[in-house]
């Protein structure tokens, strides 16, 4: 079995003949009922149940205070790499782009965890781009050993790798992977990557299971927002979760609602997201998954963001850089060496104060470090 | 005479025991803690962070409570024994919660994985205060495991439903020789005061508290629900009937002549 089968089910699916039979009565069914089967949460990724945000927004609280108290978890993204052979057409990494390429090296990577370590975060989501040769499993094998010493929590935003893979990589202490598949609708996904392993569908919607597989902790996944109707992507990404969520429950399953950001790509995102409809997305995606984390990321606005975090949100990432080696360089940083502009530049200690007004513990530490390793 | 519980070698006058993992903020815990003199406290070692200057949450526990580490994140008895004995190692003493749960859907903790962690901890001289899904045959084997508490939950984690397991919780704690501590679910005071009166040894809650609007005074309810229950339960809380008690026996004329 395969997630794939279950997008088949709803490939098809009409889903504007649905919306369009959605009544008021059907969305507010769905607002109060205790259990959220798929077609309520279709519902209420209605245009119609865009008119009940208030009420979602306040279930979508209660419920999220209920299961996750009143907590935030912090961390920071550390880019290893950006050497890349995929030809994504909305990516700053885009094999095709000229921009400055380079990994790390392993002094440097040490660097950048101590300047994190620093300001208290324990928790690293380390990435790369797609490059077997420039940056391989060897590499950043090693670069997890050095940030182990620095961190209790590693999580993986890298290529699609095997079981296997995955496994080693656990053993030397990666507890978390995030993968996003970007768009879920197939024949979006084929146009818009043109070439690279990346192209290949099957390979990167199977990456979750086969982490899970492997043992892994936890599980991020979710559609990079604007590639196509927001309603559809936010509804295949809710039926992923829910199906890694059944078929692995050991493992900790998160959404992540990323808006496409400006970039060196002259790529205009076909379809728009406002901060209305993200609205809409992270209280459907509460009510219906209510155990399951959400995360968001400096992409939005400090303002944005500080509003949402109160509606299901319990992951946000602080200081964060998208160029490699980010942390250390910030003042130096070309614009064209990095992956996506981000839009909240607040450090970690802002973070945190304005967690705790709004009456958030900001939580830097959620783990214990490595549970499997042979050292 | 002071109505102590003895767990181990401890003896414990405040039977309310608090969870750390949902408050909106350390120094509200630090509050809570004090105003209600709470002496078991547990503490997931998965967010305790010795290292942090002004972020360790141990900071904030009074020096009189007694911190009960727990091996919250723990899929297996094997991820279980080595969260406990980092704790040891990371100077939390030898009490222990083992708390062992591979569903993240409805946080139902897994008996057989608690037992095996159980038996190695124990065996190992840690206090081992086991929270377990109410089962009389598996909490025998808890106890012949060596542990030193029985913490069967009342309704899932966070779910505030209150004591749903009653029959099974009444069960243990009349079959079982060791101190019956409910832990989790517990959304009211009544609820807390419930589980005494049925002779609970303590009661563990966190959510209820760490998320009410007003957390120490919440606390502060639980507390004097806690006290309350157990009085009842001290001077034997009367019996339910399901039929009302004429004050005229029906039998009255029945003499011994008759």
């Amino acid at each position: 079995m395969s997630f794939y089968f279950s997008y088949q089910k709803y490939k098809n699916f009409d889903f504007d003949n649905f919306f369009t039979n959605t009544a008021l009565g059907d969305v507010k069914n769905s607002i109060y009922s205790e259990k959220l089967d798929i077609r309520k949460f279709l519902t209420l990724l209605s245009p119609e149940a865009g008119k009940s945000l208030e009420k979602m927004a306040q279930k979508a609280k209660r419920l999220t205070v209920k299961n996750f108290g009143k907590i935030i978890l912090l961390y920071t993204p550390m880019y290893l790499a950006n050497f890349c052979i995929n030809e994504c057409l909305y990516c700053g990494f885009n094999t095709t782009t000229q921009i400055k390429r380079r990994k790390l090296e392993l002094n440097e990577v040490e660097k950048e965890a101590k300047f994190i370590a620093k300001e208290g975060l324990r928790h690293i989501l380390i990435l790369t781009g797609e490059s077997r040769v420039l940056s391989p499993v060897s590499y950043i094998k090693d670069c997890i050993k050095i940030l182990r010493k620095y961190f209790s929590s590693i999580t993986i935003e890298i290529y699609p790798l095997t079981s296997k893979e995955y496994e080693n990589l656990i053993q030397e202490g990666v507890d978390g992977l995030t993968i996003y598949q970007e768009v879920y609708d197939e024949n979006i996904y084929r146009k818009l990557h043109l070439s690279g392993p990346k192209a290949n569908y099957r390979l990167r919607l199977d990456a979750p299971e086969r982490a899970a597989e492997a043992g892994i902790r936890t599980i991020t996944v979710g559609a990079l927002l604007g590639l196509n109707a927001w309603r559809k992507e936010a509804f295949f990404t809710g039926l992923h979760a829910q199906y890694l969520r059944d078929k692995y429950p050991d493992t900790e399953i998160s959404i992540s609602i990323p808006r496409i950001r400006p970039n060196t790509q002259d790529f205009s995102p076909p379809y728009n997201t406002d901060a209305k409809n993200l609205v809409q997305i992270i209280t459907a995606i509460r009510l219906f998954l209510p155990r399951v984390g959400i995360t968001l990321s400096t992409r939005e606005s400090a303002d944005l963001r500080d509003s949402l975090i109160t509606l299901g949100i319990t992951k946000i990432s602080a200081g964060s850089t998208t160029a490699v080696g980010g942390h250390t360089t910030r003042d130096i940083q070309d614009k064209k060496t990095v992956q996506f502009e981000i839009s909240d530049q607040r450090d970690v200690a802002q973070i945190k104060k304005m967690l705790l007004s709004k009456g958030y513990q900001p939580v830097l530490k959620d783990w214990v470090g490595n549970l499997r390793g042979n050292f | 005479m002071q109505d102590l519980l003895n767990i181990a070698d401890k003896k414990i006058s405040n039977r309310l025991f608090i969870g750390t993992g949902k408050f909106p903020n350390k120094p509200t815990i630090k509050d809570v803690l004090e105003s209600t003199n709470i002496e078991v406290v547990t503490v997931a070692l998965r967010r305790v962070d010795l290292t942090s200057k002004g972020d360790n949450i141990l900071d904030y526990i009074p020096k009189n409570c007694l911190i009960m580490p727990n091996t919250s994140g723990a899929r297996n008895a094997e991820e279980a024994v080595r969260i406990a004995r980092l704790a040891q190692a990371a100077g939390l003493g030898s009490w222990i919660k083992i708390e062992v749960i591979n569903d993240n859907k409805y946080l139902l903790p897994d008996n057989l994985e608690t037992l095996k962690a159980t038996e190695i901890l124990a065996n190992e001289g840690f206090m081992v205060l086991p929270y377990m899904n109410p089962d009389l045959a598996l909490a025998k084997r808890l106890v012949k495991a060596g542990a030193k508490a029985i913490m069967p939950f009342g309704s899932p984690i966070g779910s505030n439903r209150g004591l749903k397991t009653e029959e099974l919780v009444k069960i243990m704690v009349s079959e079982i020789n060791l101190p019956i501590i409910v832990d989790a679910g517990l959304g009211k005071p009544s609820d807390a005061s419930r589980c005494m009166e049925l002779g609970c040894s303590a009661v563990l809650v966190n959510t209820a508290i760490a998320t009410a609007n007003d957390p120490i005074n919440m606390a502060k309810a639980f507390s004097l629900a806690v006290k309350a229950g157990r009085l009842s339960f001290l001077n034997g809380t009367s019996i339910e009937t399901e039929y009302a008690k004429a004050s005229s026996p029906l039998t009255g004329f029945l003499r011994d002549d008759n």
